[in-house]
């Protein structure tokens, strides 16, 4: 599998590069107008990136979900649900590199063949970050009323992480 | 709603951390978030300009159109408002292909360029129309089959079978997207009927 990831970039580039140069494209200035709109999209999604960044960090480092979370604890107790698992769960709608430290954090500290940490694991893989996601292509074409696509996104989240718990119970 | 979202998160962290006493951690982190955000930007901006580079070339060799074409029949059903050879279906597929690889980086700029193309065939620019939305939801469902920066950190952290948790992550994500893709196809239903 990890070969595979390897192959796909490189063998995607030579592609496209080959059919447009076989298609009598030219391929140097193509890539240079493609370039230089990228350059604009990126200069369109800058200002929204730093006020995401900006929000979401002051919220991470108030701790209010280990303090959320805290209030909780007797019912995920009740329910088998490791305590440590819970930020990862909440947090990984709203920040990708977030949950990916705290899965860290759970490897080094119940090692990534504990049940947490494989719970961790398929976490970490089974949604995307919504929230960011959906500020980023958002805003780099200007949507300001963005109706129910949030609902909608964060319902799948839920659907993850929920056969997330159940399936990773189940297999191991 | 972003609206919203960007004002709780900023309404709750700083005056948690009123209360809490640790109001000086905020304040180093308000200081160290321009920063971070360069940075963050800096890391994407020249996979963006590349990508774009590179995925021009595909659009004008023609060749976005007809992978787009080949994707048709599957898209279409997802998509029924986008005409049949519009380059963002071709550019939807790429993305989902890409996340499907774990390349998230790659990922993005073909949900951009997605995102600019459904935009033009947008009628209120203001208004997520609904393909977009169906794509979104497609997106952040997250339908990854290698997710490898687990895979990676799994195998440094000295795991006996890291690869054990791509199947139980497959049918997580898979549950994921399509429990997002009905409630989509659900709510698309009930407002049509209105």
């Amino acid at each position: 599998m990890n070969t595979l990831s390897k192959i796909v970039i490189p063998l995607f580039v030579i592609i496209i590069v080959f059919y447009g140069f076989k298609k009598k494209i030219n391929v140097y200035d193509s890539f240079l107008e493609g370039a230089k709109e990228g350059l604009i999209i990126t200069f369109n999604i800058f200002p929204s990136i730093i006020a995401m960044v900006f929000a979401i960090n002051i919220f991470l480092d108030s701790h209010f979900v280990t303090f959320f979370l805290g209030i909780f604890k007797d019912f995920f107790t009740f329910i088998h649900i490791p305590l440590d698992i819970m930020p990862m769960a909440m947090l990984r709608p709203i920040s990708g590199t977030a949950t990916l430290a705290i899965m860290n954090d759970i490897f080094i500290t119940h090692g990534p063949d504990s049940y947490i940490g494989r719970l961790a694991s398929v976490l970490q893989g089974c949604t995307d970050t919504t929230i960011y996601v959906l500020a980023l292509y958002f805003s780099s074409i200007g949507i300001k009323k963005i109706r129910y696509s949030l609902g909608v996104g964060l319902f799948a989240d839920l659907v993850g992480i929920t056969v997330a718990f159940l399936i990773t119970g189940l297999m191991f | 709603m972003v609206n919203y979202i960007w004002f709780f998160l900023i309404l709750i962290g700083i005056t948690f951390s009123f209360f809490t006493g640790n109001i000086d951690k905020i304040n180093d982190s308000i200081l160290t978030n321009g920063t971070e955000s360069l940075d963050l930007v800096l890391s994407i901006l020249p996979i963006i300009v590349l990508w774009t580079g590179i995925l021009r070339i595909a659009e004008d060799a023609g060749l976005l159109k007809k992978f787009a074409k080949a994707v048709e029949p599957l898209l279409s059903r997802l998509f029924p408002d986008v005409p049949k050879d519009n380059p963002a279906l071709g550019y939807i597929a790429s993305n989902v292909a890409a996340n499907m690889m774990g390349l998230g980086s790659a990922a993005t700029p073909f949900g951009l360029k997605a995102m600019k193309e459904l935009q033009k065939i947008n009628d209120k620019k203001d208004t997520a129309s609904v393909p977009m939305i169906t794509f979104l939801v497609l997106n952040t469902g997250g339908v990854t089959i290698v997710p490898t920066t687990v895979l990676a950190l799994r195998l440094a952290q000295g795991s006996m079978n890291p690869s054990e948790i791509i199947v139980p992550g497959i049918i997580a994500t898979f549950c994921s997207s399509v429990g997002g893709l009905l409630l989509d196809y659900y709510i698309r239903k009930k407002r049509r009927k209105r």
